[in-house]
């Protein structure tokens, strides 16, 4: 037919009739590709600009003030006794030993006022570091040392150029006498920046400086551990009795039905059912990870169990009829064939879950994790808060050095998702076939 | 059927952990309540966590107020909170819910006051205001100047509120109806304000009550959000605006943004303390006395919240933007505390 139609001079027609249309063609197609270009454009303007917001906010949290104070140890102070009994070491007044350690370098200041303000200087967290370096070596009593200080909140926001110096000083948080003591030690080489591990190391505090995500981090981790142990196996068992053993009638239709829609469910929805059930009726422990995980693996089991059946849908026919037809049980073929074959994409799946699950934050505060919680939290069902609530907490604070750790927790949390998203990626390109 | 013997299963070890826990007794503390007393709450909380090494740092949620009473009223055990803040005093309602539910001693602790500031942006021009100023702009029928016959308010500006003031557009940015500060701010301004007018005092109590509180809807109010930081943010962008939020949220942003007078009494520390600033709130935390002696270290943290350290004068509390009582009412309220004297129902 065709052969015969191309002699035919109705083809010549076609043939003007298309190439007069061309332009306009083309253009509608140039046109669409800005169209999308723009998009595309504009889309990375808006990560670039909450990124760069995020990052410029954030990155000073991660370096901490210190100043050099001249330590005395004085054993008359810590140890009258002299016994070297780990008790009276440990209640000794350490903040005495910082006190006089300031006094010493400004001999000039006196007054009841003024000397607060000096030892305003200090974070209070100066005196438990002291405890810890003399119970670790008893020897230093007696010896003096110059230390390392952990600087004040106002020191650090001062020093990162966060406070305006031409306000009026009723203004601003820090005085002028400590802005001139701070410039002195500044110009004496006594104040310096550190990495600040306090961030990653301690858990959450009310005193900026003090404050970390290390209890948050650990929230985190044992919320999702939870998460993953229930929602894994369950979530790929399901997929797997649905795909390939499952008769197609109309209760698994249902079910497939019920499947997705629990996927939209606002994840608030899990939150109050995690409280009607968890807690008010299995009496489980507020502000728990177990309680976190368990609400948390029911918003990403519906994920997984439809990323998961995608994955098995991938895998061709021909590998389950080969796996039968030479001799293979059901089971055997599932389990020899299609399964390795498709667990690739349904970690992709998963991961991407858990990805989710790790951001969430709403389900989470119907079950009592929005909580100042200090001491990292040791198991289960410790009490405990994560990450992105932490975000949520902080945030509310009215303490100005609070916004920078706002920012580097963000920060924290988005590297994590990168990571993850990132792994499923990898995961995807190196190891899914495609038939 | 295998299913049903599965979900009975994990029920059953549910349950189990579930009662295990319950009978472990729990050994912190645990506190629910106000997201205004939960700056204050958390930073004694730490300091009794480090100062004493034998009991475990309190866990501090914040929940609000009317969600920390329905968890404290909840009942008597290791599951149910000990301790509720509160950024307003516990109604009758609630008491007789905790009383239903086994609840009956209850130990009251006034910690402070706090303040609520009308605030601007430094870059405009102070506005002195009265109560009745901020009632006139924000209430949603206002009597008409000219007859006294009560309207929909036709404000605009504040000029039109009060000729005294700049000719500048009503835009007030404040708390959801969720919020206690909101409460607080209904209570001690709204009410207030209105009582001035005779085509209010005309109307019956319950009349006049709607009259008060109701805040316009037309866009002048507009409803922030729980977060004060946020407030403070939308007015450094936004010179025009007022915004009504917590005082130690101006107290830590004197740079940016400044508290307008009311009734000509500017919003510092002292007028605070000593009352003469109008519009300030008492604090309070709620102690359930059955468990005391039950979880460890309650006894303790309230003598640490009452102290002369915590909530004196110079106390940490006070750098964290809390009001100290006075000096007699402090005393007073330590030695109840010591005593753990209960509310007389």
């Amino acid at each position: 037919m065709n052969k015969t139609a191309s002699s035919n001079p109705l083809q010549r027609d076609i043939k003007t009739i298309v190439n007069a249309g061309l332009v306009r063609r083309h253009a509608a197609e140039r046109r669409f590709r800005w169209y999308g270009l723009i998009a595309v454009t504009l889309g990375l303007a808006f990560v670039v600009l909450m990124f760069g917001n995020i990052i410029s906010k954030g990155y000073p949290a991660f370096w901490q003030t210190y100043i050099q104070v001249p330590i005395q140890f004085d054993p008359a102070v810590i140890d009258p006794e002299g016994k070297r009994d780990s008790q009276a070491l440990q209640s000794a007044d350490y903040a005495a030993l910082v006190r006089t350690g300031m006094r010493r370098m400004f001999p000039a200041v006196e007054g009841r006022m003024e000397l607060r303000a000096l030892y305003g200087l200090v974070s209070s967290a100066g005196a438990l570091d002291l405890q810890k370096r003399v119970l670790q070596n008893p020897d230093l009593i007696g010896t003096e040392q110059t230390i390392w200080l952990l600087a004040s909140a106002n020191v650090d926001t001062l020093i990162k150029g966060n406070i305006d110096r031409s306000l009026d000083e009723t203004l601003r948080p820090i005085k002028d006498d400590q802005i001139g003591w701070v410039d002195r030690l500044q110009s004496a080489g006594q104040i310096e920046k550190q990495f600040n591990t306090i961030l990653f190391n301690s858990g959450d505090s009310r005193e900026p400086e003090q404050a970390g995500i290390r209890g948050a981090l650990m929230g985190s981790f044992y919320t999702l551990l939870v998460t993953f142990l229930l929602s894994f196996p369950i979530g790929v068992a399901t997929a797997v009795y649905l795909e390939e053993f499952a008769p197609k009638n109309r209760w698994t239709d249902l079910i497939e039905v019920n499947i997705n829609n629990l996927a939209a469910v606002p994840s608030i929805v899990f939150g109050l059912l995690g409280l009607a059930v968890f807690i008010n009726f299995f009496g489980l422990p507020r502000s728990a990870p177990l309680v976190g995980g368990l609400v948390l693996s029911l918003m990403t089991l519906p994920v997984i169990i439809i990323a998961g059946r995608a994955a098995l849908t991938s895998v061709p026919p021909s590998i389950r009829e080969a796996a039968l037809g030479i001799g293979a049980s059901k089971l055997q073929m599932v389990g020899h064939h299609v399964l390795p074959l498709a667990m690739p994409g349904m970690l992709t799946g998963s991961i991407i879950g858990m990805a989710r699950a790790l951001g969430e934050s709403a389900p989470l505060l119907m079950i009592g994790m929005v909580a100042f919680i200090v001491d990292v939290p040791k198991g289960l069902t410790d009490p405990a808060t994560v990450l992105p609530v932490q975000i949520y907490l902080w945030s509310d604070l009215p303490e100005r050095a609070f916004v920078e750790r706002t920012s580097a927790a963000i920060m924290v949390l988005l590297a994590f998702m990168i990571v993850m998203n990132g792994l499923a990626i990898i995961l995807r390109k190196r190891f899914e076939r495609r038939w | 059927m295998l299913k049903q013997k599965l979900a009975l299963a994990v029920a059953a070890t549910l349950t189990l952990a579930g009662t295990a826990y319950a009978q472990s007794a729990r050994d912190y503390i645990s506190v629910v309540g106000s997201s205004t007393v939960y700056p204050f709450t958390t930073t004694v909380a730490e300091q009794f966590g480090k100062a004493n090494a034998n009991f475990k740092t309190p866990k501090v949620e914040s929940t609000g107020t009317g969600g920390g009473f329905k968890l404290f009223c909840g009942g008597v055990g290791v599951q149910y909170p000990d301790v509720s803040n509160a950024s307003r005093a516990i109604k009758k309602s609630e008491i007789e819910s905790c009383a239903k539910n086994g609840v009956k001693e209850i130990v009251e602790i006034n910690i402070g006051f706090d303040g609520i500031v009308v605030a601007s942006s430094k870059k405009t021009k102070a506005m002195p205001l009265t109560i009745k100023d901020i009632w006139l702009a924000l209430a949603k029928e206002v009597p008409e100047p000219g007859t006294g016959k009560l309207v929909t308010n036709p404000f605009k500006t504040w000029q039109d509120v009060n000729p005294t003031l700049p000719a500048q557009k009503i835009e007030v940015l404040g708390p959801p109806p969720t919020s206690g500060t909101r409460d607080a701010f209904v209570e001690l301004v709204m009410d207030v304000g209105c009582e001035e007018f005779e085509a209010v005092k005309a109307l019956d109590k319950k009349q006049a009550k709607g009259v008060c509180q109701t805040v316009r809807e037309d866009g002048v109010f507009i409803e922030a959000g729980e977060n004060d930081n946020l407030i403070v943010q939308k007015l450094v962008a936004n010179p025009n605006a007022l915004g009504i939020f917590g005082f130690s949220f101006l107290e830590e942003n004197l740079d940016k943004i400044q508290g307008e007078t009311i009734n000509g009494v500017v919003p510092n520390f002292e007028n605070i303390a000593s009352g003469k600033y109008p519009v300030s709130r008492p604090l309070f935390i709620y102690v359930k006395k059955a468990h005391v002696g039950v979880i460890p270290g309650i006894k303790e943290f309230i003598t640490e919240f009452t102290s002369e350290k915590a909530t004196g004068n110079e106390g940490y509390l006070a750098n964290k933007g809390l009001i100290p009582l006075p000096d007699a009412k402090r005393k007073q309220v330590a030695a109840d505390a010591k005593n753990l004297k209960t509310m007389t129902p």
